[in-house]
């Protein structure tokens, strides 16, 4: 294996740790409309990932710098090439951040209304485009002989493509769902068990007619493994907290995602960007990658920082591990 | 193409605008949350409670400020390759490994444990949650240190080769490329002159706060942390500054001449205080200068040679081929004397404040004040300044207070524009670095969404900002007091509502 197969890997673990964590992030902002009751409910949800999102989010930074360092035609064609879809990302995702910190720091109604709607529609928003993106990328885009990005915003729409949207959207709803019903506790728990019941089987079959569809497309023996992992803990999850067993049902839906995003990953290699309009077009491993002396320090920073960000990391969901209800809210306006 | 609306042109209106909002925040940020960690370990220290509220009221500036720091920033790390496909593709091997690290070192660090620290109040045994905000500097500091590696390649780059058949610089030496002197000159300049804005904003908040004489413990400690930061901070700027000023004059003698508005080299060049120039016939019509004193910060001689625009110009026309090799003269001249001055006048006023507010030396005994009263301006023996230029002087302390945010803005305005027409000198120019597939409709979007965006957060910020400066530091409640001795917190009462909740 070489250092550029590596990194291929490494790209693909950082946005697994995305998926994984801002993918529950995602799902609690969609439940503050489709679970919570009142505004202390809302609180109650924005609460279980109050410490944690923005490191969460740090995920994507390093998946993103990581692209730019070891494969810069890739970062390059994919962020120039995405441009439009892009720019409602990072709209969404600063408005966002905002919204979390800036939510409580006024007691007006009218303002804590209006940043609750943003946190909706701002985690909704991401969490459908990532899968637009992402199913674009493994079907192939309107690439030229310069690595360029020559087709249409409209091009990006197709129904492949807006079918990943929607997985999306729904794997990330049902594994914040079950994230809910983990970290609360009383009758928005109760709820969250309900609702991921609910939600779990639509999410199965979407997230299956996609996996089979891009198996059928561009598949191997590998990745219908991943397929069959996917789909197998997907079902899993949904029969764990059928059974009450949250934890259990949590990492799960995590397998779930990190399966699905194996799986797209071993239908692109070697490619990381096909091109739909000639194959000697392809942005691969090889022709996208920086050169080896680069990868060589990338790796020895990479395989260094990561473990260590794991463990301090998961020493904060340790360290608020408990879970939140309702009479944990304090009802005053926090002032300091 | 109308010049105006070139692709080069808007993309870098966008990538001006977003890079000097975000980074207003970002000194702010960085000296902020060492200026917390300092007050909280006091407290930690001393159980003394002012240290408490300080640490209290100041955090939450310092969060309010952060939380726009860290989303607009995420724009900046997408924006290469949006705006700047093809500077990405030729510079990625050496520009990304940098970034790369100051997301997995840096930004990491800094989010994870500023969470921790936001959350952990009643969750953390109260050293462990000191070390949380210290973990949050160190995490500022590290990214400060990558990202300006990083700038520092485009300001000199080192450390590559060109592999003409990939037609990109390729990274031969990553240690050179952190560890240069354009690196090291900038980070110490670029902190140092951090730490004054947080100084600055800090007097000027107390001052606020002493003039209407409220919140008397909290702020007379932190007008005295703050005007020593600022006289510490201003001075090391100074020095860092002069540092900086001499690697460019050996590295891009064009920015220190465009800088001076010197046209034609000389020997014991002159500072020129004010000029008036004719970009086109290459020459000032009207100039105020200091003879000798150009020559001397560049090379530590008031007699050295210091050579001109059109000497530079010419130069680069036979090393790089035809074309015009001048920055923005205007811009570069005056963004330089923007950045001076606006910095050396907060550092004035600081030393004017520490001098006023000394607690001993020099004051006597009748003058010195106690814990909660607001302390005597004093000038000489028993000197007191007026009640009126007391209140002049916490005024202006007040208004003067971003003048240093004004000042790294124009020093970032200075080197980056002062650098063109290359994007990495002498070796990239700017003109080739834009998405050659992003249309002119898509850049004219983005610019007036984010400009419109960042506009609206800037008034919600603002107005933030000022609601909790009004407020004052908060009352301590039980909970404050006693900080949970085992992580995760008290176990006795499991219902009890979290210290802070979003």
């Amino acid at each position: 294996m070489e250092l550029h197969d590596v990194w291929f890997v490494l790209i693909a673990v950082l946005w697994t740790g995305y998926f994984f964590l801002e993918g529950f992030d995602f799902g609690i902002g969609v439940l503050t409309k489709l679970l919570a009751r009142d505004r202390t409910e809302r609180r109650v949800l924005i609460n279980t990932i109050g410490p944690v999102w923005d490191g969460n989010e740090v995920w994507l930074l390093s998946a993103g710098g990581a692209t730019f360092a070891a494969f810069p035609e890739w970062y390059a064609t994919l962020f120039s090439g995405f441009y439009l879809p892009l720019l409602v990302i990072l709209i969404c995702l600063i408005v966002r951040g905002v919204a979390f910190e800036y939510r409580a720091k006024r007691p007006e109604v009218r303002w804590q209304t209006n940043w609750e709607h943003a946190i909706f529609w701002t985690s909704l928003i991401p969490a459908v485009l990532w899968g637009v993106a992402f199913g674009n990328i493994v079907r192939g885009v309107k690439i030229d002989a310069d690595m360029e990005y020559v087709g249409s915003l409209t091009d990006l729409l197709n129904p492949y493509a807006l079918l990943g949207g929607l997985v999306t959207l729904f794997l990330f709803t049902f594994h914040g769902t079950v994230f809910a019903a983990l970290k609360t506790v009383g009758d928005i728990r109760q709820r969250a068990r309900r609702l991921a019941l609910k939600t779990g089987p639509v999410t199965a079959v979407l997230a299956l007619a996609f996996l089979i569809l891009t198996q059928a497309d561009h598949g191997d023996g590998w990745s219908l493994l991943a397929l069959v992992v996917a789909a197998v803990s997907l079902v899993a999850a949904i029969g764990a907290i059928a059974r009450g067993r949250e934890g259990w049902s949590f990492a799960l839906s995590g397998l779930t995602i990190a399966a699905a995003v194996a799986m797209l990953f071993l239908t692109l290699f070697p490619n990381v960007m096909p091109s739909s309009l000639n194959d000697a077009w392809n942005l691969t491993v090889t022709n996208a990658s920086s050169s080896p002396y680069t990868l060589k320090i990338m790796t020895w920073c990479a395989g260094v920082a990561t473990p260590v960000v794991l463990l301090y990391q998961g020493w904060t969901y340790w360290v608020f591990r408990k879970r939140i209800g309702t009479q944990h809210i304090a009802d005053a306006h926090p002032t300091h | 193409m109308n010049l105006a609306l070139a692709p080069e042109t808007l993309a870098r209106w966008q990538f001006g605008i977003t890079t000097v909002y975000h980074f207003l925040f970002v000194p702010l940020t960085i000296s902020l949350a060492a200026l917390t960690a300092g007050l909280q370990t006091a407290w930690v220290r001393t159980d003394n409670e002012k240290y408490l509220r300080a640490t209290k009221f100041w955090g939450k500036l310092f969060l309010i400020n952060i939380a726009m720091g860290v989303v607009t920033g995420i724009v900046q790390e997408f924006q290469f390759g949006m705006n700047w496909s093809d500077y990405s593709r030729f510079v990625g091997d050496v520009f990304g490994a940098p970034l790369a690290f100051e997301a997995l070192i840096a930004f990491f660090f800094e989010s994870t444990f500023v969470g921790l620290w936001i959350f952990g109040w009643d969750k953390l045994p109260k050293k462990i949650h000191l070390a949380c905000i210290w973990m949050v500097s160190l995490g500022t500091v590290l990214s400060t240190f990558f990202i300006l590696a990083a700038n520092s390649w485009m300001q000199h780059p080192v450390g590559y080769r060109i592999n003409e058949e990939r037609g990109r610089a390729e990274l031969t030496d990553f240690w050179h490329v952190l560890t240069q002197n354009t690196a090291l000159a900038q980070f110490f300049h670029t902190i140092t002159a951090a730490f004054l804005v947080g100084g600055a904003f800090m007097v000027g908040i107390a001052a606020f706060h002493l003039a209407r004489k409220k919140h008397i413990p909290v702020m007379r400690t932190s007008l005295r942390l703050g005007l020593v930061t600022v006289v510490v901070a201003g001075l090391l700027t100074a020095v860092s500054g002069d540092v900086l000023g001499k690697v460019m004059f050996k590295q891009q003698p064009m920015k220190m001449a465009a800088a001076e508005a010197l046209w034609e080299g000389e020997h014991g060049a002159p500072f020129s205080l004010f000029a008036v120039g004719d970009v086109a016939e290459g020459h000032n019509t009207v100039e105020i200068s200091v003879p000798g004193v150009l020559s001397f910060l560049a090379d530590d001689s008031f007699t050295s040679y210091v050579p001109g625009i059109n000497d530079i110009n010419k130069a680069e026309q036979e090393k790089y081929g035809p074309g015009d090799y001048r920055p923005n003269i205007p811009v570069a001249f005056w963004s330089f004397r923007w950045m001076i001055g606006f910095g050396m006048a907060s550092l004035m006023l600081g030393l004017l404040g520490l001098w006023l507010t000394r607690k001993r030396f020099m004051v006597p005994q009748a003058l010195r004040t106690g814990e909660d009263e607001v302390p005597h301006l004093v000038l000489f023996g028993n000197k007191v300044l007026s009640p009126k230029l007391t209140k002049l002087y916490w005024i202006t302390a007040l208004w003067t207070m971003l003048f240093p945010l004004i000042a790294n803005s124009w020093g970032w305005i200075f080197t980056e524009m002062g650098r063109q027409p290359w994007v990495v000198y002498g070796v990239f120019q700017t003109r080739d670095a834009v998405s050659p597939g992003v249309s002119q409709g898509e850049v004219i979007t983005s610019m007036i969404v984010f400009t419109a965006l960042y506009a609206v957060l800037a008034v919600i910020e603002v107005r933030l900002l000022l609601k909790y400066v009004k407020a004052g530091p908060p009352e301590l409640t039980e909970d404050d007091l006693n900080p949970p001795t085992r992580i995760g917190g008290h176990d006795q009462d499991a219902d009890r509502p979290m210290a802070f909740s979003y």
